[in-house]
C-alpha cells in the first residue's frame, strides 16, 4: 500500500517534471523563432516563420549587417546604456536622499511631499505626455542630458515610496549615535545610512533600469528626433509606408534581447527578489 | 535633530523636488486646465469649458478605445492572474528544476514592449498566413494577439508573486490540515487561497493598471488596424495629441478622463481585495 502511493508519487512528479518541460519549450519558443528568422532572406520570413532557413534562404549575418548601418544600431546602444545608466544613478542617490529626509524630519509639508510622490504613480504617462514635453522644451531638457531630469522626475514616486519603506524599518539609534559623535546629517546619511540601504538600493535599481532601458515613448517624443534608443530604433525601422525590411526587423530584435538575457542571467536572483519585492511594497 | 536638520533640507530634498516638479507637478497641473481649452501650443490656449470633454465622449474612436481596454483589461486579468497561479501551485511542489522552470517563465517579463509587440506580429502573421489571414485582417485578431502577448509577458511576473505568497505561509498550517484528512482541494480553497489573497491583492492592481496603461504593444503589434478598431486608450489619446492639428485640447480632456478610470478602477480593486484578506 505505501509503497504504491510513493510509486505514485513518482510517477505524479515525472509527468508534472515532463508537463512544465513542455511549458517552458512553448515560453522561451517566440524567442528561438526570432532568432532563426534572423538568419533567413528578408522575403523568406512573414509567410513562412516556423521554417528552419536552408541553403536557399540562409543570408548569414546579411541581415545583422543591414540593420546595423539602417537604424544606426551602436549608437542606439550607446544611448538607450548611457541614458540608463546616468538616471538610474541620479535617482538612486536623489530619491535615496529624500526619502530618508522626509521620513525622518516630521512635517506637514514632508509628508504632503510623500503622498504626492505615491500618488504620482498611479497617474498614466498620457496624462502629462504633451504639457512634460512643452516644459521640458522651454527648459532645454530635451536632449540626453536634459532627460535625466526629467527621469529623475518621473522615477521619484516609486523610488522614494521604496526608500521610505525600507528607512522606516532602520532602528533610529544607529542615526543618533553617528550625531552623537558630532557628524551633520551629510555624512550621517553617506556613511550610516547609506551602507544599510544597499538591499533596497538593489531593488530599486533594477526596477528602474527595466523601466528606462525599454522605455519607448517618452525617450521618442523628447529626443527622439536627434537621438534614437533602442526600441524608438526598432521602432524607427518599422517606417511610415507599412513596408518593413523583415531580415533587418529580425536582427534588430535579436540584438535588442541579447543585452536583456545577459543582465538577466548575470543577475537573475536580484531580479526576482527586487521586482517581487518591489511589486509587494508598491 | 529636527530642528537641526531642517536647514538641509535644500541639499536632501530640492534635487528631487524640482525634477518631480518639472516633469511632473507642473505639467499635470497644465495638463487639467488646458483640458478645458483650445489650444495647439499652449500659450494660445483660450477657455472653451467642457467642450472638449463633450467632443471626447462623442468620438467614436474614443468609446471604442474605451471599451476595447475594458474588455482587454477583464480578459487579460483573469487568464494571466489564473495561469500565473496554477505556475506558482506547480512551481512551489517538491520536484527537479524548479529554479530553472521560474526563471524561464519569468523571462519575457524583461524584454521591452515594442520589441514583444514584433516578436508576436511575426507569430502570429505565420499562424494565420496558411488561411490566408494577417493580424489585422479583423479586429478579434488583434484583440487576442494582445491577450497573448499580454499572457506571455506577465505570466512570469505575477507566478513569482504567487510563489512568494505561497512560501509564506506557516508550515504547521499546512500539517494541521493534512492531520485533520483534509485533500489537497479542501487545502486549496480552505488554505492557500484565503492565505494568499494579499498576493492576488497586488497582482490583480499590476494586470489590471498595466492592461489600462498599455501602449507599446498595441503601437507595435497592431497600431490599431483595422481602421483604428483595436486601439487602446493609451493610444488613442498619443493618436489624437499627434494624429492631427488643432485637437490637442481633446486629447487632454481625453487623458483626464483616463487618469480619472485608472485611478478609480485601483481604488475600488483594492478596497475589494484588501476585504477579503486575512490575518496570518
Amino acid at each position: 500500500m505505501e509503497a504504491r502511493s510513493q510509486n505514485h508519487k513518482k510517477i505524479g512528479s515525472v509527468m508534472l517534471f515532463i508537463l512544465l518541460t513542455v511549458l517552458s519549450i512553448l515560453f522561451l519558443s517566440p524567442i528561438f523563432i526570432v532568432l532563426m528568422n534572423s538568419f533567413k532572406g528578408k522575403f523568406f520570413i512573414s509567410e513562412t516563420p516556423f521554417k528552419l532557413p536552408n541553403s536557399e534562404t540562409f543570408v548569414g549575418l546579411d541581415n545583422y549587417l543591414s540593420g546595423i548601418e539602417k537604424t544606426k544600431f551602436l549608437h542606439a546602444a550607446g544611448w538607450s546604456l548611457f541614458i540608463t545608466l546616468s538616471s538610474v544613478t541620479a535617482i538612486l542617490l536623489f530619491t535615496s536622499m529624500t526619502a530618508w529626509f522626509i521620513t525622518r524630519v516630521k512635517n506637514k509639508f514632508n509628508s504632503m511631499l510623500y503622498y504626492i510622490f505615491t500618488l504620482s504613480m498611479i497617474v498614466p504617462f498620457q496624462m502629462v505626455m504633451f504639457t512634460m514635453t512643452k516644459v521640458a522644451n522651454v527648459l532645454h531638457l530635451d536632449n540626453p542630458v536634459g532627460i535625466i531630469v526629467i527621469y529623475l522626475g518621473f522615477g521619484t514616486g516609486l523610488s522614494v515610496f521604496m526608500f521610505s519603506g525600507f528607512v522606516k524599518s532602520i532602528p533610529l539609534e544607529l542615526e543618533e549615535a553617528s550625531m552623537i559623535d558630532g557628524c551633520g546629517p551629510i555624512k550621517t546619511f553617506f556613511l550610516v545610512v547609506m551602507p544599510v540601504l544597499k538591499p533596497i538600493t538593489v531593488t530599486v535599481a533594477i526596477l528602474n533600469s527595466m523601466w528606462i532601458w525599454n522605455d519607448y515613448l517618452l525617450p521618442y517624443l523628447l529626443i527622439g528626433m536627434d537621438y534614437k534608443t533602442i526600441p524608438i530604433a526598432i521602432q524607427y525601422l518599422k517606417g511610415g509606408y507599412g513596408s518593413i525590411d523583415m531580415g533587418a526587423m529580425m536582427a534588430m530584435l535579436v540584438l535588442a534581447i541579447i543585452p536583456i538575457v545577459v543582465f538577466y542571467i548575470t543577475c537573475q536572483k536580484y531580479i526576482i527578489e527586487g521586482v517581487v519585492a518591489g511589486a509587494v511594497k508598491g | 535633530m529636527v530642528r537641526q536638520n531642517k536647514k538641509y533640507f535644500p541639499i536632501f530634498v530640492l534635487p528631487t523636488l524640482i525634477a518631480f516638479t518639472v516633469a511632473f507637478f507642473i505639467p499635470f497641473l497644465l495638463g487639467i486646465v488646458l483640458s478645458f481649452t483650445k489650444f495647439t501650443t499652449v500659450i494660445d490656449a483660450q477657455w472653451v469649458g467642457l467642450r472638449n470633454y463633450m467632443e471626447a465622449f462623442s468620438s467614436k474612436e474614443f468609446t471604442n478605445a474605451l471599451w476595447f481596454t475594458v474588455k482587454f483589461a477583464i480578459v487579460s486579468v483573469i487568464t494571466v492572474n489564473v495561469f500565473a497561479f496554477l505556475l506558482a501551485l506547480l512551481l512551489t511542489r517538491k520536484i527537479k528544476g524548479t529554479n530553472l522552470f521560474r526563471t524561464v517563465f519569468f523571462m519575457p517579463n524583461l524584454i521591452g514592449g515594442i520589441v514583444l509587440g514584433y516578436i508576436w506580429q511575426l507569430i502570429l502573421n505565420g499562424i494565420l498566413f496558411p488561411f490566408g489571414m494577417t493580424l489585422t485582417f479583423k479586429p478579434e485578431f488583434g484583440f487576442w494577439g494582445l491577450v497573448i502577448l499580454m499572457n506571455w509577458q506577465m505570466i512570469g511576473y505575477m507566478m513569482v508573486i504567487y510563489i512568494a505568497g505561497i512560501q509564506n505561509i506557516p508550515k504547521d498550517v499546512m500539517e494541521a490540515a493534512k492531520i485533520d484528512g483534509a485533500d489537497r482541494f479542501q487545502i486549496l480553497r480552505k488554505i492557500t487561497i484565503p492565505l494568499v489573497m494579499p498576493s492576488v491583492t497586488i497582482c490583480l492592481f499590476l494586470t489590471m493598471s498595466n492592461s489600462f496603461k498599455l501602449f507599446d504593444q498595441n503601437l507595435a503589434l497592431t497600431a490599431g488596424a483595422p481602421s483604428r478598431k483595436t486601439t487602446m486608450l493609451a493610444l488613442d489619446i498619443y493618436n489624437t495629441f499627434y494624429g492631427s492639428v488643432g485637437s490637442e485640447g481633446i486629447g487632454q480632456a481625453k487623458a483626464v478622463v483616463f487618469t480619472l478610470i485608472v485611478a478609480l478602477v485601483a481604488v475600488i480593486q483594492l478596497n475589494l481585495t484588501r476585504k477579503r484578506e486575512v490575518e496570518n
